[in-house]
């Protein structure tokens, strides 16, 4: 017992030296950018180790600009690869699927895009790209695959009716963003899909898929030239056209808001939080470490602890600012059995009250910084976090040296900051609460 | 479609990029090291695989595995509960744990230069738990909200636990690797101790790095913090098997639900028990003919095609300790009935027993299988998973290496001879999700509306 106590001794001795990388490990990896000849802007990073590249190209299209249509913007997207060019959904999934490479497409409220990853082998490549091309240039849109994607999307909204995470999520954005497009429900609901019309669809992607409104990411083994080659022929059907409007910025929230839903499961789920911060903040650095510490750190963050480690309440407990081009949510969430509700809420409101209060300690603040910093070669570890951070860093238009900074700017908040952003920031007279379950709290809508 | 030839010049390239060695230690306490080099990013994965999970418990003893790997992170005589998380954090590192049925698995990946901190913690761990009834109550509590979370208030997971339920009749694979409930609310921090006493051990476990690492410097670590724990004797399994069905279960699930769905599982052998060693390769393949991708034939007809199923799905693993099964799964399409949707299943799964995968489906699946390869190593946690899973389950993990290999050698007969002798009537089962009311305060979120916001 002595020896093992005096070996952890030592360990924490190493701990305290180790804590800071040195200058080499903590820059990022070199990243070039460009503009095609029609207007998208190009991020790339060469990645030579293995015979593989990953593409993404990054519209702003997501469901802030559906408008009155929810649901637009992801069935543009989810249309894409069902029919482009001369190919039908089976030729372009063929296509793909004979050469190894792999297609993925998705949209969220601020982005809509399409990726593929694939070998470099000549002809893989080559077919990749003409295919990537085609469908962002050309899509169909035909009658029979809008048909089918309207009856899909519709069955998921209903499969997302049984979840009461998803319930809540959708209720707690609705809430937050009021009025402001983010409020608009991504994947739209049974009435705006019913509503939507092909020529929507092919209006939407006319304004939206266009070059001056793209950002190309690229990593692999491919050359500065080859890349840049690459990001031509995947524009080359694209209109030059314009960046998307700019968005309203997200209002405050007025007062307090809370929202009981009924729910025939056996635990509630809890959402609570406010507008927080958007890509670019100034106060970005302050509020993600503040947060780590808060929230944002698994098992040792405040919430975990006071939750999960002191009082076994839930088995997920979180929180987190999510950046978008406006103010994203700050959203605070746990569940837990209904019985258990009024104590794991009062014990989130508490420890929230407190670290906006008190802010974190020195202690804490030093083993987050830690974290953060210690742990920031795993961030870019891979070809497929790296094609994330440039997509991020190139559509935000953040610096490029956003990753060569990290880790000073990490190293760079003090405690003094937390606590007084915190304070200007968040305000629990103002936060919208979202309760999904089958407590005996819980009372119907009024 | 494609030329023969472009694709061996593509299937040449494996082997320029996966010559990575892979070093293999045993330590005279039986524990076995085994280390791939990856120099590519100044990162290391360290997993410790222990051979033990759901498939070893006994009634009663549902999901006690995963009870004791949550119990892992709460204290050592040495360590107060929680401070292994701490410690790793405060090195940036990150770190979990998981639970099959055949193995439970801990894992950190670090800056390179800081492995020797995973292991320090790891072989404390393995020998010197603490397993504090105080610390138990509180996080068998986590545990439950665990399976409430996962399962109790999940219509699909709920139905796919009940097919497992009622297809095996002897085999553990009926048990839910989460536990059932009532297992859950009667276990005791005795069972506990028992159970880590039964299984926790440097001769019951493998330690599996791989990263920006020297091999000889990470053997001379192991060494270090795992020579000195003394080994145990292991509890030895009885041999299972599961007796003949005879006819074909079905099985019923009623929970609020707003879709129906449907999952079929075929009773199927694995690698190192089938009559023929290449059927689980057959069977494999034939996952990859109904789904693997866009252009399969689940995707392709049932989803586009007929319009019968919003999704479809076809899975199953040639690596598991006992026979598993081939599953098969969907949502029907709007207007669809459940019956249609497994006629429509069955009816592919006939075309197989019937006509011969044509060639170019063969080559499609090999190539991606070949292109997945590559894929697979831009993670270095793949990588050790790939190796420690196998090994986990007494196989050797050279079995991946040659997984591609053995793959394409599947013919499109063997393909058809397996869909013939294991998805038939007497290995079948069905379970059917039918949904019940979830009340109206779900249809109700569009009349709601207002808050106090600026205009």
């Amino acid at each position: 017992m002595d020896a093992i106590s005096r070996l952890f001794g030592t360990l924490l001795g190493v701990l305290l030296f180790s804590g800071l990388l040195n200058q080499a490990a903590v820059a990022g990896p070199h990243i070039q950018s460009w503009t095609t000849p029609n207007g998208a802007r190009v991020l790339f990073v060469a990645a030579p180790d293995l015979p593989m590249v990953d593409v993404r190209v990054v519209f702003d299209a997501g469901s802030a600009r559906d408008g009155a249509a929810a649901g637009l913007a992801d069935m543009t997207n989810k249309l894409l690869n069902d029919g482009a060019g001369p190919w039908d959904a089976d030729q372009i999934a063929q296509r793909l699927e004979e050469v190894g490479a792999q297609l993925g497409l998705g949209s969220e409220r601020d982005m809509a895009w399409v990726s593929v990853r694939t070998l470099t082998e000549a002809d893989a490549l080559a077919r990749s790209i003409e295919t990537l091309a085609t469908i962002l240039a050309q899509p169909n849109f035909e009658s029979d695959d809008f048909e089918r994607t309207r009856k899909s999307m519709q069955t998921a909204l209903r499969l997302g009716e049984q979840q009461p995470g998803t319930v809540a999520k959708r209720a707690f954005y609705r809430s937050l963003f009021g009025d402001h497009p983010y409020a608009i429900p991504s994947d739209g609901t049974q009435a705006s899909l019913s509503a939507i019309t092909r020529d929507q669809v092919r209006e939407f992607h006319r304004r939206y898929y266009v070059a001056g409104n793209a950002l190309i990411a690229i990593v692999g083994a491919v050359s500065r030239a080859q890349a840049e080659q690459l990001a031509d022929r995947l524009t080359a059907g694209l209109s030059p056209g314009q960046p998307a409007a700019e968005l309203p910025q997200v209002d405050q929230l007025l007062k307090m808001d809370q929202q009981w839903l009924q729910f025939p499961s056996s635990q509630s789920h809890i959402l609570m939080g406010q507008p927080g911060m958007q890509r670019g903040d100034p106060d970005y650095f302050v509020l993600y470490v503040g947060n780590h510490i808060l929230g944002g750190s698994g098992l040792v963050s405040q919430l975990s602890e006071e939750v999960r480690e002191k009082r076994g309440l839930s088995y997920s407990v979180y929180s987190y600012f999510a950046p978008m081009r406006r103010n994203g949510p700050f959203l605070v969430g746990a569940q837990t059995q209904n019985s258990k509700v009024q104590e794991a809420i009062d014990v989130m409101l508490a420890t929230l009250k407190r670290y906006i209060e008190q802010g974190p300690t020195e202690a804490e603040l030093v083993a987050a910084k830690q974290d953060i910093t210690g742990g920031f070669p795993l961030r870019i570890a891979s070809n497929d976090k790296i094609v994330e951070y440039l997509a991020m860093i190139g559509f935000y238009r953040l610096p490029l040296d956003y990753l060569d900074k990290f880790v000073e700017r990490v190293n760079a908040v003090t405690r003094e900051q937390i606590h007084s952003t915190f304070q200007r920031r968040l305000n629990l007279d103002r936060f919208v609460t979202v309760v999904v379950g089958n407590g005996k709290t819980a009372q119907p809508e009024g | 479609m494609r030329s023969i030839l472009t694709t061996a010049a593509m299937l040449l390239l494996l082997p320029a990029v996966s010559v990575a060695a892979v070093h293999e230690y045993r330590l005279e306490n039986g524990l076995k090291v085994i280390v791939k080099e990856d120099h590519r990013a100044p990162i290391v994965v360290s997993q410790v695989w222990y051979k033990v999970g759901a498939s070893y418990e006994p009634g009663g003893l549902t999901g006690i595995s995963h009870a004791l790997e949550h119990m892992m992170f709460k204290g050592t005589h040495s360590l107060a509960p929680g401070e292994f998380s701490r410690i790793i954090a405060a090195n940036g590192g990150e770190e979990n744990a998981f639970t099959g049925r055949d193995y439970t698995a801990y894992h950190q990946t670090l800056a390179a230069d800081r492995l020797e901190i995973a292991f320090k913690l790891e072989a404390d761990r393995m020998r010197n738990l603490t397993l504090a009834a105080e610390e138990f109550a509180k996080e068998i509590e986590v545990v439950k909200e665990e399976r409430r979370l996962r399962t109790e208030d999940k219509p699909t997971a709920l139905t796919y636990e009940q097919l497992s339920a009622v297809a095996y009749r002897s085999l553990p694979y009926a048990h839910p690797v989460i536990g059932w409930m009532a297992d859950l609310e009667n276990m005791t921090i005795d069972d506990l101790a028992h159970w880590y006493r039964l299984w926790y051990a440097p001769n019951n476990a493998v330690l599996v790095v791989v990263g920006d690492v020297q091999p000889a410097q990470v053997l001379a670590l192991a060494k270090q913090y795992f020579g000195p724990l003394s080994p145990e004797e292991i509890p030895q399994q009885k041999p299972r098997s599961e007796p003949r069905q005879q006819g074909v279960t079905r099985v019923k699930v009623r929970a609020p639900a707003r879709e129906p769905y449907l999952i079929v599982g075929f009773k199927t052998p694995m690698v190192g028990a089938s009559d023929e060693a290449w059927e689980p390769y057959a069977l494999e393949m034939l996952a990859s003919v109904l789904d693997g991708g866009g252009s399969a034939r689940f995707t392709k007809n049932l989803v586009r095609g007929r319009e019968v199923a919003v999704s479809a799905g076809a899975g199953y693993s040639a690596f598991t300790r006992l026979p598993g099964m081939f599953l098969v799964d969907g949502t029907p399409a709007p207007g669809r009935e459940i019956a249609a949707l497994e006629t429509a299943l069955l009816e592919e799964i006939g075309k197989v027993k019937r006509d011969l995968v044509d060639e170019s489906d063969m080559e499609r699946i090999r190539t991606q299988l070949v292109a997945g390869k590559v894929y697979e190593l831009d993670s270095v946690f793949e990588q050790a998973l790939q190796i420690g899973q196998l090994e986990a389950m007494n196989m050797d993990w050279r079995l991946a290496e040659e997984y591609v290999e053995r793959i394409k050698q599947v013919t499109p007969e063997q393909v058809r001879i397996v869909a013939n002798k294991y998805l038939i009537d007497d290995n079948m089962t069905v379970a059917v999700l039918d949904p019940l009311p979830l009340g109206d305060a779900v249809g109700a979120e569009a009349q709601r509306s207002g808050n106090g916001r600026h205009q």
